[in-house]
């Protein structure tokens, strides 16, 4: 499928089409240095190469590690590619992790003034797994502070923007990662998942964003957000590179007790396999108001090619959607209060030692080290936790999230996947909702069941609206991620927007 | 349910945050936005619902209980990121006067 003329250093041919090698897929670069065509160090010189020339309009990193640190890794990994020691198809690829991913001395600061700085002494689970696997640390990627946004606008030190258009946004939280990887300046990366936060992102740039069954990737690392909700996921150019990603991070983890024990899954075995007969759910409710005309027919397109390859759709109704974001409002911050309670100014991160008590301490730590989302969030957790409210708020939010995983597992008795759009718009204006919290909350109105129900959810590129990227969202039944990434596989191919990126006209900005 | 400044002061201290004036002023009337937004749940009769705290159906896990002891590396190494250390200890300000 790949045919790779030999002697050429910054080209690859690919389908009869010369790319750049920083536009492969993980897949694609993972086979040419398996056939020892390029070389790992090749690789990363041209993502550097890449970096270098568009960063400075995406901003897609807060921190890019070293390139020499970053070619003597490629070098080992090239050692062990030509000795055949390389026991990973992930061995000697670019890649790049969110900022609340932990990474053992390089920094991670949650793209907040309160930990600016902050260097872990540990790795992550799934920077352990990464690493183990020889796949190469390009940097670390832009979010909203603590992943609470869905535009990367509330970073603490810059706007990403996106590489469709640098007048919008890129979505977010996992907004960093999705710019990077739909720019070209890495293979893949991880992000984090809360609400939307990967599939949102993904489906405003353009690329393959999946959030895994609640329990699958470990969090053991993850900076906690909302902890009963929080999943890592990868975001790629293709289905075929996030089955690949995935199989590498998902798996039991003792270290994190709510990683689920079982059998570990093949993910990639599952791609080009079948999808005759396969049952797909359409909700009603989202399909309906508040949803873009020109969105909604793109994906119904996208939804009726499938059917010619004998995927039966129907029409599926689950009312308690439309409470799914109140729920979530609540639910959401209130973890986050607690989790967020650790900031303290004692441990690490900032601390402003102007004060003359220990309580002083927190309140002007506190007070400078985060960023107005973010407290906003704290304030709304606080307050749903809090004496007299308990049961008026926070206790209601739970029970709906018990109704809402019942219509879904009653839609998931007769249906095997959900579709829905990822968003209800494509990637707005920088700056159009960032005073309104409410409407820049209402961005993840598709997302947010995924989560609050802890299902497995993918959002992949199914067209375009007014030059923009539409995602496609892909609901499947718990730990049932290898046969929603066939499906997508399938839908991929049949759409052919497959390992799409922008172009980047850097000279002119566009 | 509406909240004034007062309770949204108190919210404050309870989170351990401050607010100058005029940030008290447009986070009293974006609270009751959100909650205005969030009130839309009591529209559903919730009454006989269970609620959901954990979608896994997973039980407590457990372990041994013994002491594992860490190497003075990595010791040293969470030591360099608190702000004032002594002793070996994490150092606070004044907490009794």
């Amino acid at each position: 499928m790949l045919i790779l003329e030999s002697a050429i250093v910054n080209e690859g041919k690919i389908g009869g089409i010369y790319l750049k090698l920083y536009e492969m897929t993980a897949y694609e670069a993972a086979q040419c240095l398996k056939r020892g065509e390029i070389s790992s160090q090749q690789l990363v010189k041209a993502v550097y190469e890449r970096i270098n020339s568009v960063e400075p309009v995406i901003g897609g990193y807060i921190t890019v590690l070293d390139q020499e640190r970053v070619l003597a890794e490629a070098h080992r990994a090239d050692e062990l590619l030509q000795k055949g020691q390389a026991h990973s198809p992930l061995a000697g690829i670019p890649m790049a992790l969110k900022d609340n991913i932990c990474t053992n001395g390089i920094p991670t600061t949650c793209a907040s003034r309160i930990l600016s700085g902050y260097c872990p002494p540990y790795d992550a689970f799934v920077t352990a797994r990464l690493k183990d696997a020889g796949a190469i640390l390009m940097g670390k990627t832009n979010m909203d502070e603590f992943a609470m946004g869905s535009s990367t606008e509330n970073s603490a030190f810059h706007t990403t923007v996106n590489p469709w258009d640098r007048d919008r946004v890129p979505g977010g939280s996992s907004g960093g990662s999705a710019a990077v990887v739909a720019a070209g300046e890495a293979f893949f990366a991880l992000g984090s998942d809360t609400g939307g936060s990967i599939r949102q992102p993904a489906s405003l740039c353009g690329v393959v964003g999946l959030k895994p069954t609640y329990g699958n990737v470990s969090r053991y690392g993850l900076i906690a957000f909302a902890s009963s909700l929080d999943q890592i996921g990868p975001l790629t150019r293709d289905v075929r590179d996030a089955a690949f990603v995935l199989d590498i991070i998902a798996g039991h983890d003792k270290q994190d007790s709510t990683s689920v024990p079982g059998k570990k899954e093949h993910y990639v075995s599952f791609l080009g396999k079948e999808v005759r007969g396969m049952k797909v759910a359409l909700p009603m409710e989202c399909f309906g108001e508040g949803l873009k005309n020109e969105i909604k027919d793109v994906v119904m397109q996208a939804v009726e090619k499938c059917a010619t390859v004998g995927v039966h759709f129907s029409e599926a109704s689950a009312p308690s959607t439309k409470y799914a974001l109140p729920a979530y409002y609540l639910v959401a911050p209130a973890e986050a209060s607690s989790n967020l309670a650790r900031y303290d100014g004692v441990q690490y991160g900032l601390s402003v030692r102007d004060a003359e008590n220990l309580l002083a301490l927190y309140w002007s730590t506190r007070k400078q080290g985060f960023g107005p989302e973010v407290k906003r969030r704290i304030m709304l957790g606080t307050y749903a936790l809090s004496s007299g409210y308990y049961d008026a708020y926070y206790l209601k939010a739970l029970k709906m999230r018990t109704l809402i995983r019942e219509e879904f597992a009653k839609i998931f008795k007769d249906h095997d996947f959900i579709v829905t759009p990822t968003s209800p718009t494509v990637a707005f204006k920088i700056g159009e909702q960032k005073d309104d919290p409410l409407t820049m909350y209402l961005n993840d109105i598709y997302t947010i069941t995924a989560n609050l129900s802890g299902l497995p959810a993918i959002s992949i590129p199914c067209g375009f609206v007014e030059g923009m990227p539409v995602g496609l969202q892909v609901i499947g039944r718990p730990f049932d991620e290898g046969r929603m990434l066939q499906f997508c596989y399938c839908l991929e191919g049949l759409l052919g927007i497959k390992g799409c990126m922008a172009t980047i006209n850097v000279k002119e900005g566009k | 349910m509406k909240v004034n400044k007062k309770e949204v002061e108190h919210v404050a201290a309870l989170a351990r945050l401050t607010f100058s004036p005029e940030e008290l002023e447009l986070y009293t009337e974006q609270f009751n936005d959100i909650l205005e937004y969030i009130n839309r749940l009591n529209e559903v009769d919730l009454e006989n619902v269970e609620p959901t705290s954990h979608v896994q159906p997973l039980k407590n896990v457990l372990r041994e209980d013994c002491v594992v002891t860490s190497d003075e590396e990595l010791r040293q190494s969470v030591l360099q990121e608190a702000p004032e250390v002594e002793h070996g200890f994490f150092k606070v300000p004044t907490i009794i006067d």
